[in-house]
This record gives C-alpha cells, structure tokens and sequence, in this order.
C-alpha cells in the first residue's frame, strides 16, 4: 500500500471511528492489520487526524510491543519465553525453534517468508510450550510440532 | 441428531479442539461449543449427551469419533463435574464455564444469570455496595484491596448528578502474569458473567459506560467479549460497555498505566494520589477492577453476601480460582476457597509435576511473585500468610518447576522481564533492572558451574537492541566481581527496587530474585542452608 492510499485509509478510519486522542492505540491496532506495519512516514498523518504531535505519536507507536515499524515476515510464529512455559522445556525449544526456522529470536528470516517473535504469555500455562502461529495457538510445543510448523511456514 | 459438547477455549483450540469438533459436525452431530472445564490432561475433551447426562471422553482427538459415539472408547470419564479434580472445587464464579454456550443468552438465563443485575437494580447503590462490603471480596488482581470500599470511594465521589461529569467502570483483564489463565477461561467460557458483574458496579457508583482492557496475546478473548457485549447490549442498558485491546505492554496490567493506554498514551504508571477511584479514566471517578473481582460480584447479589463470604480463611473471604501451571501434571483452573494449602494445591490436586520428576520450585502469583520450595508447602491460601512468607498470592498462579530448574537463571529472568516491561517512569525500575541482569550474570560466571545465559542478548535483539546495548554499559574492572561482593550488592539493589519503585512492577521484582537467593543459595555457589526467611 502506498503512502497515499494510507493516509486516506487513516483518515476514513477517523472518520468512521473518531478522533479523539484515546483513539490512537486503535487506530494504530487498524493501521497494522490493514498494512501490517506502521511505517514512519505515516505518523505525521496519524498526528495530523487525531490532533496530536508527531513527538506524541512516536512515543507511543514506540512504546508498545506489539506495533511494527517495519514489515514482518509472510508468517509469523511468537513464542512464549515466559515462566510457565520456561518449566515445560521453553528454553530449549526456543534454541531448537531459531535453528529449526532458521531464524533468530525477535528476527525476520532473510527471505522474508518468517519472523520469530517472543511473547510473555499466551494464557495457556499449564500445556507448554506454546506458540501464536499465524496467529493460531499452538500447544506442547516438540521436536515434531516444530517440523509441522517449518513446513507450514515454507509455503 | 447426537448432542455433543467441545470447548472453544484458546487452551482447548491449542490441544486440537477445532479438529475434534469438525470431526463430529461430519459425523452428524450437532456440536455445541462451550468454555473449557478447566482440566487440560482431559482435553482435547467431548462431552456427549445421553439419556444418564453429559459423558465425558478425553483426552480424545478426530478420529475416535466413531468409538465415542459407540460408548466403547478407553478414555470414557463419565460425568466429568464428578471427576476428583472438579468434585473437590467451589465453584461461585466459574460455575458455568465448560457447560454453557459463552454466546447464548438462553445457557446463560437458564443458569442463573442476570438474577444478581435484577437484584442489584431493584435495590439503592448504597444496598448494592454494603453487599459486596459484606462479602468481603477482595481485588482479585493481586493486591487484594476490598472491593466494597473501593465502590464507596467511586459512589461518595460527585458524578453527573452533582453536575462533574460522568464516571466510569473499567474491567483489569490485562492477564500477563505467566502461570495465569483465569481470566481469559472466565472471558472466553461465561462473558456474559464478566458483564452482569460490570453492569451491577456501574449501578452501584452511578456509572453509565465502561472498559474492558484485554490484553492483545488473547484474540479468542477480545473476540468473544466484543461478540458478548453486542449481544447482551439492551439487557444491560442504558449500560454500554466497550473492548479495548492492549498492546503487548505487560505494564498496561498496573491500573494507573492502564487507564493512560486506554487514553491513548505511553502505557506508564502514574503517582498515587489520586486514586483512580477519585481521578481515574480522563480524571473522572473510575472503578477498575480485576476481572475475577468483577465476575465474582453476580455470585454475590444473587446468593447473598453471606453466602460468600462462609467460605474462606481469615480475612480472605470466598473462593480464589486458583491456576495450576508450568510443570504440573494436571494442570488447569481449580476454583476453591482460601486456606487451602500450597502442598495440596500443588501435589494432591495438581499430582506434583508433569515430566515425574520431584518438584523443587513454585512460583506464586507470576512473574512479581516468590519461588517456594516443597519445605514451605503447608503455607495456607491466603493474602496474609503469604506477604507474611515473603511472598503474594498476586493471581492466584502456580508455577511448578522439576529439579532440572536453575533458580540463578530464574532470578536473572525476572530481572530480564523487568527491564524488558518496564515503563521507564522511575529510576530503580528502570535502571534496577538492567543492572540487575549485570550482577545475577556475574554471580552465575563466578559460581563455578556456569551455566551461560541462554538467551543473553536474545532478547536485546528482539527489543530493539537497547537492552543488549544497556547491559555492560558500566566499567566491568572497577567491580568487585566476586560471589560474596555481587550477592550483597544484589540484596542491595533488591532493597531500592521494592521501596524506591513507583509501582509493583519494580517493587516486587525483588520477590522472585530474593527468594530464589534465601530458599536456593546452593544455585548462587553458596552453601546449601536454609536461612532465613525471605525479608
């Protein structure tokens, strides 16, 4: 999408959604669903439609884990580094993980066909290791679901 | 046509639910999808309705269907509600979820529901907060703030009537303490629960719009409220109720700082006073509780304060919903009074660890929580008999670790975490913690079986990199780097994060790095003794 096209889609948003300031992480949320990251030439356009300054938009866009300031990979696969899943055998299946996807922790593969994220806790602490796989949850994570997951992601 | 019941739950989705379910929709049944029971060595699990009631098969997967509906498949469990692990629980807030369509106004009627809104709405607010002052419901978010007293606040304080301007209920469902899941089960299982109990407290204060604060690593969570919340909208009227979703900040979970996100800013804790109660959401009046806090209230209204408050222990009145998690070999939610022991938690009900090997660690209320050892597992359920062992209960999670765990490297996580979280606001959180990160990685490369830090720098990485360029940052041969010199400056430091941080993400990080130092100094290369207690 060009830069264009995504400024009239903020300003529709907007328009459909309003502009008060408590709208920014929703429509930074919308931005990255629709785009699939916030790229920085953007905020001005955001600051502009919801009145704020580009220092203050920055500030958030920069705060928050979740928001991208450059494009991910086709697929993307968080994995939960957190304690529950740390007791299951995390730690290992985080190193087998970057080697099985040929990927670093928090990095996009040079082909851009993935991105490994961590996460800390996907609320199903009691069946780890888990995963976000495209955003479907993936449980008791192994050797074998690992290869599931490498051949899913090559396509 | 066969009646069969499979949960949607994110949890049962994981362990391959939608594949059990589409394997009965093909086979001619008509699949009711439900919350999760709450049993996750049992699921994937169908429940098939017979003539004797619901039969309980799991755990079972797609192609056992035909076995199943024949009766004859190995894994039968019968009438789960009568399984040992749900027999033994009290179930006042979770008493639907696992039975009822999360979605269907009609399961939630027929069970009981809406009867605590009706109750609430027929009384004045004043009756409304006596009652759950009655209860002696506590904030269920970890602090453990009675409830009723924080309606007072909300209610005494001018609104629109006195020409102020509105107030607002805001619902804490920000759950990102690992080794907890109630409140996305709650979420996802009984919405229409976590509603009733929003639009009581809105009657209660005088509030006619709220927040539902949802953490974005729940989608099944988001989506199912926001399809609740439509649906319940004319019941609950002129109530209006709204999702917001968080943004990975684990932070956003401190109350201050999630009432700034919502607001649309930099997700950072503001300075009490004033209470949110009284200068909350855009400065008004605000109520925010926890979800388990606001999905107990319905409960309440509609069997009575007295009801509530019969079971429990001490000052903690009525039940928690306890999460059993990590290493544990039935792992799930057990929803039981307070008093019950750590030890029974976690061996009787949660049959001691999942890999069989003996359990040498639990972690108590996520990441800001203490580690206990199995010496300290007849310490009761309780608020107070936990900050009095130098720990919290927090969200009532449970983290089991086996005897594989090195609690060095456990300590060094929750220092990690805390740099990675931290809101940047005050100074012993936000340096604390990377220097923090420095000492526990000096004390594992002078205790002698090193252990190298797996993920040292990983995270860096993953962030940007300003952690990885933060660590180290401080001339290394000036530094007295041996055992005895970085424990007690790890001490130190512990002491300026838990009373020089602004809020609990600083000041209990501490916890779980103390405790590991006082119940497992062999991992820090001192001797193996127990000293001590945490403080």
């Amino acid at each position: 999408m060009g830069l264009e096209e995504a400024k009239a889609f903020v300003d529709d948003w907007v328009q459909r959604e309003g502009a008060g300031r408590d709208q920014l992480l929703p429509l930074l949320h919308a931005v990255q669903d629709e785009i699939g990251y916030i790229d920085d030439t953007l905020i001005p356009a955001i600051a502009a439609a919801l009145n704020l300054s580009r220092a203050d938009v920055h500030g958030v866009l920069t705060f928050y884990h979740d928001y991208r300031r450059q494009p991910a990979g086709r697929h993307i696969v968080k994995l939960c580094r957190a304690e529950s899943c740390q007791a299951r055998g995390g730690a290992v299946i985080e190193a087998a993980a970057a080697e099985r996807l040929g990927v670093a922790m928090g990095e996009t593969r040079r082909d851009g066909q993935v991105t490994l994220e961590p996460v800390y806790c996907l609320g199903l602490c009691a069946i780890g290791p888990n995963a976000l796989v495209d955003g479907r949850p993936v449980a008791r994570i192994d050797a074998t679901t690992l290869d599931r997951i490498a051949i899913e992601i090559a396509a | 046509m066969t009646r069969v019941f499979i949960s949607r739950d994110m949890a049962s989705v994981a362990l391959g639910a939608d594949d059990l379910a589409r394997a009965f929709a093909d086979a001619g049944c008509e699949v009711v999808r439900t919350g999760s029971r709450g049993l996750f060595s049992i699921e994937p699990l169908v429940e098939v309705e017979t003539a004797e009631g619901r039969i309980g098969y799991g755990p079972v997967g797609p192609g056992d269907v035909r076995a199943i509906l024949d009766g004859t498949h190995p894994n039968r469990l019968g009438d789960v509600a009568a399984l040992p692990f749900f027999a033994a629980q009290q179930r006042f807030t979770f008493a639907r979820c696992g039975i009822v369509d999360p979605l269907s106004l009609a399961d939630y009627a027929a069970h009981g529901g809406w009867t605590g809104l009706d109750i609430a709405r027929s009384a004045e607010p004043q009756a409304v907060v006596d009652t759950v002052k009655a209860s002696g419901l506590r904030g269920r978010g970890g602090a453990g703030f009675p409830t009723g007293i924080k309606w007072q606040t909300v209610l005494d304080a001018p609104g629109q009537k006195e020409g102020r301007g509105p107030k607002y209920i805001v619902c804490n469902a920000d759950e990102g303490d690992s080794g907890t899941f109630a409140d996305r089960m709650l979420m996802e299982g009984d919405p229409f629960c976590l509603i009733e109990g929003m639009a009581i407290a809105a009657h209660a204060v005088g509030a006619a719009h709220g927040y539902i604060y949802i953490r974005s690593e729940y989608p099944y969570a988001i989506r199912t409220m926001r399809d609740a919340i439509a649906l319940s909208a004319g019941r609950i009227a002129p109530f209006t109720l709204e999702v917001r979703a968080g943004a990975g900040a684990y932070v956003c979970g401190e109350e201050t700082a999630l009432l700034d996100s919502i607001e649309g800013k930099r997700g950072q804790v503001r300075a009490k006073p004033p209470l949110p109660a009284l200068a909350g959401l855009f400065g008004k009046p605000t109520v925010i509780n926890n979800v388990l806090s606001l999905a107990a209230v319905p409960f309440i209204l509609s069997e009575g304060a007295e009801a509530y408050a019969t079971v429990g222990f001490g000052r903690s009145r009525g039940t928690m919903p306890v999460q059993l998690a990590g290493n544990v070999k039935h792992g799930g939610l057990f929803e039981v009074g307070f008093g019950i022991t750590l030890g029974e938690l976690v061996n009787d009900i949660g049959g001691g660890t999942a890999s069989g090997r003996p359990v040498r660690a639990v972690q108590v209320g996520g990441p800001l929580g203490a580690y206990f050892p199995p010496s300290m597992f007849d310490l009761p359920f309780d608020y107070e008999a936990f900050t009095a062992a130098g720990g919290l209960i927090g969200h009532a999670g449970i983290t089991v670790f086996d005897d594989s765990v090195d609690m060095a490297h456990m300590a060094r996580f929750a220092m990690e975490f805390c740099a990675v979280e931290s809101c940047g606001k005050c100074t012993p959180c936000r340096i604390g913690s990377t220097r923090g990160v420095e000492i526990v990685d000096r004390i594992i490369a002078a205790r002698g079986h090193a252990v190298v830090p797996a993920q040292a720098g990983a995270m860096g990485g993953a962030q940007g990199g300003y952690l990885g360029k933060a660590l180290y940052s401080r001339a290394p041969d000036r530094i007295d780097v041996s055992l005895g010199a970085q424990t007690a400056l790890l001490r130190d430091l512990c002491d300026t994060m838990k009373y020089g941080s602004l809020c609990a993400l600083g000041g209990f990080t501490p916890y779980p790095v103390l405790s590991a130092l006082d119940y497992f100094p062999e991992d820090f290369g001192a001797p193996a003794s127990v000293t001590e207690a945490a403080e």
